[in-house]
């Protein structure tokens, strides 16, 4: 194999002097990177700060070739840096960490890295990382030049050790793999492709509708494991489309199959192990604004999730039915999942919550109320009209919850670190953003009228429904406007001892106007997707999703901002629990207000499942299956320690209810 | 085979960190980027370790007088800590880091305050190997990895 250089613009000895930015908090780290990138004959440059970094590159685009950066840093996520350093200034990022699991070097890809390195790094591994630049630029030199070929600058043997090096992951592997391949069928056509493209000086390609539309035909055709995109380039079979183009679409539609797979087996999951639950769950079928439940992880609680109460009435019928597992207000029969609750505690500590749960005037028997909501399986009823769930971004490593129709709102809860999950009406939305605004106790509180005696207020986090049809589009989320009907639900929690959330008496409003629930916020960074948390290994959703849901509960959870709705809720440990009042909502018949229920609870990594029990009414699931499930569904990850996991729920999150 | 009794010392010194399981492999590393234009880098990555190790450690220590434990916390501190103590190939140090941090995954307080107290004995352990190796190495003159003709 010869190894070429190939000669770059700026210098002819590429790749020496090739110009490095390398970022880490420990100095040792970065001493010893320094060193070794020296040695390896890179031009160093060095800062223990990311904003410094970001500084240093903002200053000067064209400064520096590459940038390596820790994964772990104090000042903000390397994986924030990555995406920022990849959108403003499209330098290559390494990412290095002395973690490598599967699912941060799954993060690493989706954040845009180009490679991952392991502490402690080897200078093997340096001293390759120059064909990253190569590859970019080669891509735009293309563009850009209206010269001849350019002699392929990788050489298989620098690519397997490229490859070699990234050995944490088999997918990572494969992945680059593919790229490899691409590259080598590339070098093939090199020579005639360069003169067609250079004389075209293409820009940009816009996937249309007719453009995808074929794209997905031709992918179809080959069968989505043998499509590469020289194939689908012939089979699309339109002008001017280059195969980079489609390869990086291709890409693109890769991850967002696997993130529709992810909730689809989600589903399937928890259709499973729900068992005894109503069969109709996991129906994603409308869902009406079900807030975001979202187990918080980070020492400081959960913040608030503001439980929207669901517009339709029946939202909160289902606790009374037999079905009725799961936030009341859930009008269809979906089934809500949670984000596992950190902690499941042991049920019967909640189960002495939730005693005291009182549902003033109709019943919403908001099952969130102080019930561990592990909304992991929330039970829509049927015929609840559904309206759509808003979408919430949902923070990473929560699971999805498919939610068929869910009236009414569920809290949202965003806090840095706090999961968040997002209920959409036929589509999870995982938004996976670190702040992810919630609904304030206070800001419940506020908006709540009417309910005499609250203690607390606990927060929820989101509840993500899974919707069969999830579909990343923001667009559906953001239009729905989630009716929260809060109703005079009272929740009374008797404060358990654990619960250091300040309790706050939420002024329940009876009978609140629905709001609708834009809880969602994007979240950056921290927030699970609901793609994570269906698929543990698939950090893709964690990523802002920019969900703008414009929310009229302003559901921030830094501000203070009046939830217009009127949930009951119940705040504790920055988990709101509304519920959502009755109009038309699902009270329990015995609207004996107290729901008096023992939800059996199961809280569990972060998730907390709430079985409402009527007396007599159906116990949907028993925990052993949900717990399996909400076992099934999380992941402890705590070696990522911090909060980004992709594990459902945070790990620090524990959701208590008070009753 | 060392002619200098000092230098032959050192190598001795040397050996035992290896042996004994102290460092690994990741030392042999840093020995390799030393050379003239670095003459004492292995020192330097040494103490600039102990100097910022020592805020984690200290970290954790306090860390860990709060109760209950917050193991995320702890978990992240350990993190910061093993990945320092990898990129300087302190085999032991690490191995203990690792045991600790499974501790704080499964929540196991008592197993997390052992798994530090072993921790902070093999750190010492080391601190003090370096130290005298480092002392002879100074005295020796600048040691060479590969052998070269006087």
């Amino acid at each position: 194999m010869r190894v070429e250089r190939v000669i770059s613009d700026e210098n002819d000895s590429f790749p020496v002097g090739m110009r490095v930015l390398a970022v880490d908090d420990d100095p040792t780290c970065l001493l010893l990177l320094e060193t070794l990138l020296t040695k390896c004959k890179y031009n160093v440059t060095t800062t223990s700060q990311a904003i410094t970094a970001l500084k240093m590159l903002r200053e000067n685009k064209n400064k520096f070739d590459l940038v390596i950066s820790d994964v772990h840093m104090p000042d903000m996520d390397g994986f924030k840096l990555l995406e920022l350093v990849g959108l403003e200034m499209d330098l290559p990022v390494i990412m290095l960490s002395a973690n490598g699991d599967t699912k941060l070097v799954m993060e690493g890809i989706t954040h845009g890295a180009c490679d991952y390195l392991l502490k402690p790094v080897r200078i093997e591994e340096l001293q390759n990382i120059w064909q990253h630049v190569i590859r970019r630029k080669k891509f735009d030199r293309k563009d850009r030049d209206g010269s001849g070929s350019q002699d392929k600058p990788y050489i298989d043997s620098s690519e397997a050790a490229g490859l070699g090096n990234v050995d944490h992951n088999g997918k990572f592997n494969k992945k680059r793999k593919d790229q490899n391949e691409d590259e080598d069928e590339e070098r093939d056509e090199n020579g005639h492709d360069n003169e067609d493209l250079s004389t075209q000086k293409k820009p940009r390609v816009v996937w249309s509708v007719e453009l995808h539309r074929k794209f997905v035909a031709a992918v179809n055709q080959l069968g989505i494991e043998k499509a590469v995109p020289k194939k689908i380039l012939e089979l699309m079979n339109v002008e001017n489309l280059t195969r980079e183009n489609v390869a990086s679409h291709l890409q693109k539609f890769r991850l967002y199959l696997k993130r529709i797979s992810c909730v689809a087996n989600q589903q399937a999951n928890m259709a499973a192990a729900l068992g005894s639950v109503d069969s109709t769950h996991l129906r994603m079928g409308t869902m009406n604004g079900l807030g975001n439940f979202h187990t918080l992880a980070g020492p400081d609680q959960i913040h608030n999730a503001a439980f929207r109460s669901f517009q339709h009435s029946g939202v909160l019928r289902r606790l009374n039915t037999p079905a009725g597992v799961g936030i009341s207000g859930l009008p269809s029969s979906g089934l809500v999942q949670l984000s596992p609750v950190q902690n499941l505690g042991n049920t019967s500590t909640y189960q002495r919550k939730l005693q005291s749960f009182v549902i003033p005037g109709n019943h919403n028997a908001n099952i969130l109320q102080g019930m561990p909501m592990s909304l992991e399986f929330y039970q829509l009823q049927n015929n609840r009209a559904a309206s759509h769930v808003g979408q919430f971004p949902s923070v990473d490593n929560t699971t999805v919850l498919p939610v068929s129709s869910i009236s009414g709102s569920l809290i949202d809860a965003g806090c840095s670190n706090s999961p968040l999950l997002g209920v959409t009406s036929n589509s999870l939305l995982l938004e996976g953003s670190s702040q992810l605004p919630t609904l304030h106790a206070s800001n419940l509180r506020d908006s709540v009228s009417g309910f005499p005696n609250r203690s607390t207020l606990s927060d929820f986090t989101s509840i993500a429904p899974a919707s069969n049809q999830l579909h990343g589009s923001k667009a559906d989320i953001q239009d729905q406007a989630f009716p929260i009907s809060c109703n005079a639900g009272k929740i009374i929690s008797s404060a358990p001892q654990d619960w250091n959330a300040p309790k706050k008496d939420a002024p329940y409003q009876s009978n609140v106007p629905s709001c609708s629930i834009n809880s969602l916020r994007a979240v950056n960074g921290d927030m699970a997707q609901l793609g994570q948390c269906l698929d543990q290994n698939n950090p893709i959703f964690n990523r802002n999703v920019g969900f703008d849901f414009v929310d009229p509960l302003s559901i921030k959870c830094s501000e203070g901002e009046n939830l217009a709705m009127e949930p009951s809720v119940i705040e504790k440990e920055g988990y709101l629990m509304v519920q959502p009042s009755r109009q038309g909502i699902y009270i329990p018949d015995n609207e004996g207000e107290n729901f008096a229920m023992e939800p059996s609870v199961i809280e569990k990594e972060g998730y907390l499942i709430v079985q409402p029990r009527r007396q007599g009414s159906y116990i949907p699931g028993n925990l052993g299956s949900l717990e399996d499930l909400a076992s099934a569904m999380t992941k402890q990850d705590h070696d990522k320690g911090k909060p980004t996991d992709g594990d459902f729920g945070y790990n620090d999150y524990s959701l208590r209810t008070c009753i | 085979m060392e002619r200098n009794p000092i230098r032959r010392q050192l190598a001795i010194m040397r050996q035992s960190l290896f042996d004994q399981g102290h460092v690994d492999e990741q030392f042999v590393q840093l020995e390799e980027l030393q050379d003239d234009a670095n003459p004492n880098f292995v020192e330097e990555v040494v103490t600039l370790y102990y100097r910022d190790s020592a805020r984690i450690i200290l970290n954790i220590e306090q860390a860990l007088e709060r109760k209950p434990f917050d193991f995320r916390k702890l978990d992240a501190y350990m993190h910061q800590f093993k990945g320092s103590s990898s990129s300087i190939g302190a085999k032991k140090v690490k191995a203990e880091s690792t045991l600790f941090r499974e501790c704080c995954k499964s929540g196991n307080g008592e197993g997390c305050m052992r798994s530090f107290q072993q921790l902070k004995k093999e750190y010492a352990t080391l601190r003090k190997k370096f130290g005298a190796y480092f002392q002879l190495a100074r005295q020796a003159g600048p040691v060479e990895t590969a052998s070269r003709p006087k």
